[in-house]
């Protein structure tokens, strides 16, 4: 065991636990953020993603120990302060869940990915997303909602300008 | 049962009101209606004085819309305000919510009837109500979003306001229900229910349940099915820290820590011996040539019609194929988990099952406690297709709960939910067609081989079974609506030593695949057009040629030219539902392409489009994982896949456009979580064929 100094959501958090344990079973047995979910523990589903410093990463094949101290951790839970998030936002307009599972890692995947590229096309889409995997066949819904993300952003940004 | 007997007023300590009512289900099993002797509301309706509505919904939620569906048919049958409905999941209790099995696709279609007649009879009290209160006659009140209206004086009340006074009237005997053209409700795209809380990341699944002083566990399961513990070394995780205990259960090796992660290292790193048993020489080849071998005889005889010897002596033209369909394993979302803490007067628990009651009983028969005494919530599901019906995982928490007399999660790794599944069963299919000496269609034959999953599984019967017949192997085969006249429908059936299971569409999707396929290729051998083909044997006004001139039309069939993209057609009617598909592919050297799907789906009546249109496209890209990806294989008795690279299933860039089209309906409503599936498959297949000239009789799709 040793500990570890997590800052997760914007909160500080020391954690005492073996250094190989990976970020997700650190922030739901440990630290009881469950949006962040268990999906297949190999890297291969999505359904763990978090922000590791605004990038989207597979918390179930990250150990703690490749963690810095100062890295930013985001969940599920902390995507905004005031919720909901633009993508949130947008997941909620067009009604995206079924079982809603998989939802919190496409979520978090999709945030990570329009910060990176705001204005994407389809491929850029597909490209990114592939990552996750939705076995209620929401791919179709989610990708409307991205589309809607983006657009939002558009014009909320367009608004900015003037 | 008459109507007295499924409803009733309860009275709530304060101001409330709340109308219990029974909606009787039907078993899966038998087709029998089950219905109760004694009055047990399986379903609520409770008005709170501040106006809010609460509905309990009693099937589980998972993803199929159930907490949004049932409780509009019973708003739009009491007028009530949407935005002021509340809904709640009930926890298991046969006594109280009858038959909680969810699955069929029946949820609606089981409920439709009831639930409009208590939302109505709701109504009507709180009509009388009003009435009594103003001194006027019931006929003179008028209803609109939670508010009774007093239309010419303009006097109004809200429910809330009536609730009280509404309990003390008698329950009406004959409420009159909506005409169609009156709902506001239902046919509306209202938003889910669960939707703000499955994208925040509060919805509460299993696998999110906490509890104090709980304990993390995860389970072993022999790798041969049927395989026993011999015995483990402890010491071959002495290195691990945090594992707690190390004991047997009935269904393998239990493994106790303080985390998730020390149990699930320690699952891989144990040593462990079994005792494989009698399964362990078994592989794929060997299910393949059981089934082969016993589709050579005649097996129980479902269908019958004409006489297909005769037909067949004097036919011009003959074809014989054999299709083939692979076991399939659910993988949800969601591997099987389930929290439960045993107390010496009480057991909890907590799970994402299909089956409440199945578990509260296994629950009750591990722990020697009453069925009273325990207690099953049930959380959102990550998934079920039919998977969740089973509660192996819940008995399994239960047992190791009872030994830790603590709060323990059990999780499964991905790798025992993939390999200890209870899978959709292989399937082989000879099928047969004939020709008269005018190129009509004059003989059907289709022998279904296959293991039962109802007497292997769910009755535990020895193999050889006395019944010949498994109704529900048959579905979508023995009902062919192609109208040929000499026709032979029959079931062989063959022993499994894989556990078997409900698979999203069951029995349909083989069938189906089996079905269309075969009608493409004797649309072909007819010369003629697949589409026009199918019409021509179906009944004018028959639903199915309805869906099939709907995708034809919507797709464009007739016109379509596409240089490299190429399309098939299929049509299946399975839980009530028809569906037709046109699927658009392009074939480059032996990869596959599904450029669009095409559907026209008739549900009788919609309740809400936006769910529908969503379970329709989901089943569709289920069925596509399976049509071109994934499949189960067996060697030396285990499951040779074991995760998400091994078990691929369809990803965004490889789904679709998928464009669903719903027919306008006055029919009652049917379901819609899996017939989506069945004709997913042959679609694909028939489109691939139109592409390279090439068959394909056994999926995934594989061309080389």
């Amino acid at each position: 065991m040793n500990k570890f100094k997590l800052n997760i959501n914007g909160e500080q958090h020391t954690v005492n636990v073996d250094s190989d344990t990976p970020l997700l079973w650190v922030i739901r047995d440990t630290l009881g953020y469950t949006g962040t979910k268990f999906g297949c523990g190999r890297g291969l589903c999505g359904a763990c993603t978090i922000h590791l410093d605004g990038e989207a990463t597979r918390s179930c094949v990250t150990s703690i120990d490749m963690v810095e101290d100062d890295s930013e951790i985001t969940t599920i839970e902390g995507l905004s302060e005031d919720n909901p998030h633009p993508v949130q936002l947008a997941w909620l307009e067009e009604d995206v869940p079924q079982c809603g599972y998989c939802q919190p890692g496409q979520i978090m995947t999709a945030s990570a990915f329009l910060k990176r590229n705001p204005n994407p096309d389809e491929t850029d889409i597909d490209s990114a997303m592939k990552m996750n995997i939705c076995r209620c066949g929401t791919y179709p819904q989610i990708k409307k909602a991205i589309f809607r993300a983006a657009n939002n952003a558009q014009s909320s940004a367009g608004g900015d300008d003037e | 049962m008459n109507r007295r007997d499924f409803i009733k007023v309860v009275s709530t300590a304060g101001s409330g009101f709340a109308l219990g009512f029974y909606i009787p289900y039907t078993n899966k099993l038998n087709g029998k209606i089950v219905a109760s002797t004694i009055f047990e509301p399986n379903a609520w309706i409770k008005i709170k004085s501040d106006n809010m509505v609460q509905i309990m919904v009693a099937k589980s939620e998972m993803g199929q819309g159930v907490l949004t569906s049932l409780p509009m048919i019973i708003a739009e049958e009491m007028d009530l305000d949407w935005s002021k409905v509340v809904v709640e999941k009930a926890p298991a209790d046969k006594k109280k919510y009858g038959w909680q099995m969810t699955g069929g696709s029946n949820s609606v279609s089981s409920g439709w009837q009831k639930l409009r007649e208590a939302g109505a009879i709701a109504r009507e009290m709180l009509v009388m109500a009003a009435a009594q209160e103003w001194g006027i006659l019931s006929s003179e009140c008028k209803t609109h979003n939670g508010i009774v209206t007093h239309e010419s004086t303009g006097r109004e009340l809200s429910y809330g306001d009536l609730a009280k006074k509404a309990s003390l009237q008698k329950v009406p005997k004959n409420p009159k229900l909506k005409a169609k053209r009156d709902f506001s409700i239902i046919g509306q795209n209202m938003k889910r229910t669960d939707t703000l809380p499955k994208v925040n990341g509060t919805a509460q699944f299993a696998l999110d349940v906490q509890l104090d002083g709980m304990l993390y566990a995860t389970v072993v399961h022999s790798p041969v099915f049927g395989g026993k513990l011999k015995s483990f070394n402890e010491a071959s995780v002495n290195d691990i820290s945090g594992v707690t205990k190390i004991f047997e259960i009935e269904n393998g090796l239990a493994i106790v820590a303080r985390n998730t992660w020390a149990a699930l290292k320690a699952k891989k790193q144990i040593e462990i011996n079994w005792d494989e048993g009698e399964a362990a020489g078994l592989d794929s080849e060997k299910i393949r040539k059981d089934l082969l071998d016993a589709s050579k005889e005649k097996g129980g005889v479902v269908r019958k019609e004409g006489n297909v010897k005769k037909a067949l002596k004097s036919s011009k033209n003959q074809i014989e194929a054999i299709y083939e369909s692979p076991l399939q394993a659910h993988a949800t979302m969601e591997p099987m988990n389930c929290t439960a803490y045993v107390q010496r007067d009480k057991c909890q628990v907590w799970a994402g099952t299909q089956d409440p009651n199945g578990a509260r009983k296994i629950a009750s028969k591990i722990t020697g406690l009453s069925k009273k005494q325990v207690e099953v919530n049930v959380t959102f599901l990550g998934g079920g297709f039919g998977r969740r019906a089973f509660n192996d995982f819940v008995k399994e928490a239960v047992e190791i709960s009872n030994e830790m007399k603590k709060p323990v999660k059990l999780t499964w790794s991905r790798e025992e939910d993939m390999q200890h599944d209870y899978y959709r069963p292989p399937s082989l299919h000879v099928m047969k067609g004939a020709f008269d000496q005018n190129n009509n269609l004059s003989v059907w034959k289709h022998r279904i081989t296959a293991p039962s999953i109802l007497f292997s599984q769910i009755l535990k019967m020895p193999f050889p079974y006395k019944e010949k017949i498994d109704i529900i192997a048959v579905e979508g085969a023995k009902h062919l609506p192609y109208e040929i006249p000499n026709m032979q429908v029959d079931f062989q059936m063959t022993k499994s030593s894989i556990p078997l299971g409900w698979w999203r569409s069951v029995y349909d999707s083989q069938n189906a695949f089996a079905n269309e396929c075969f009608m493409d290729e004797l649309a072909e051998k007819a010369g003629k057009d697949p589409a026009q083909f199918r019409l021509d044997l179906l009944p004018k006004s028959s639903r199915d040629a309805r869906v099939i001139k709907r995708v034809m039309e919507k797709s464009g069939w007739d016109n379509f030219n596409n240089g490299s993209s190429y399309q098939g057609i299929s049509c299946h009617k399975s839980f009530g539902t028809w569906v037709a598909q046109v699927a658009r592919v392009s074939v480059k050297g032996n990869k596959v392409k599904v450029h669009e799907i095409h559907c026209a789906v008739d549900c009788g009546i919609v309740i809400n489009p936006s769910i529908v249109m969503a379970q329709i496209s989901g089943a569709i890209i289920y069925g596509l994982s399976a049509t071109l990806k994934s499949k189960i294989t067996i060697k030396n008795g285990r499951v040779v896949q074991s995760n998400f690279d091994d078990f691929e299933v369809l990803r965004m860039n490889e789904t679709p456009e998928i464009h669903v089209y719903l027919i306008e309906s006055d029919e009652p409503p049917s379901g819609v979580g899996e017939p989506g599936l069945p004709p997913t498959a042959p679609a694909v297949v028939n489109a691939i064929f139109a592409a390279t000239g090439k068959r394909i009789r056994e999926l995934p799709v594989q061309l080389s």
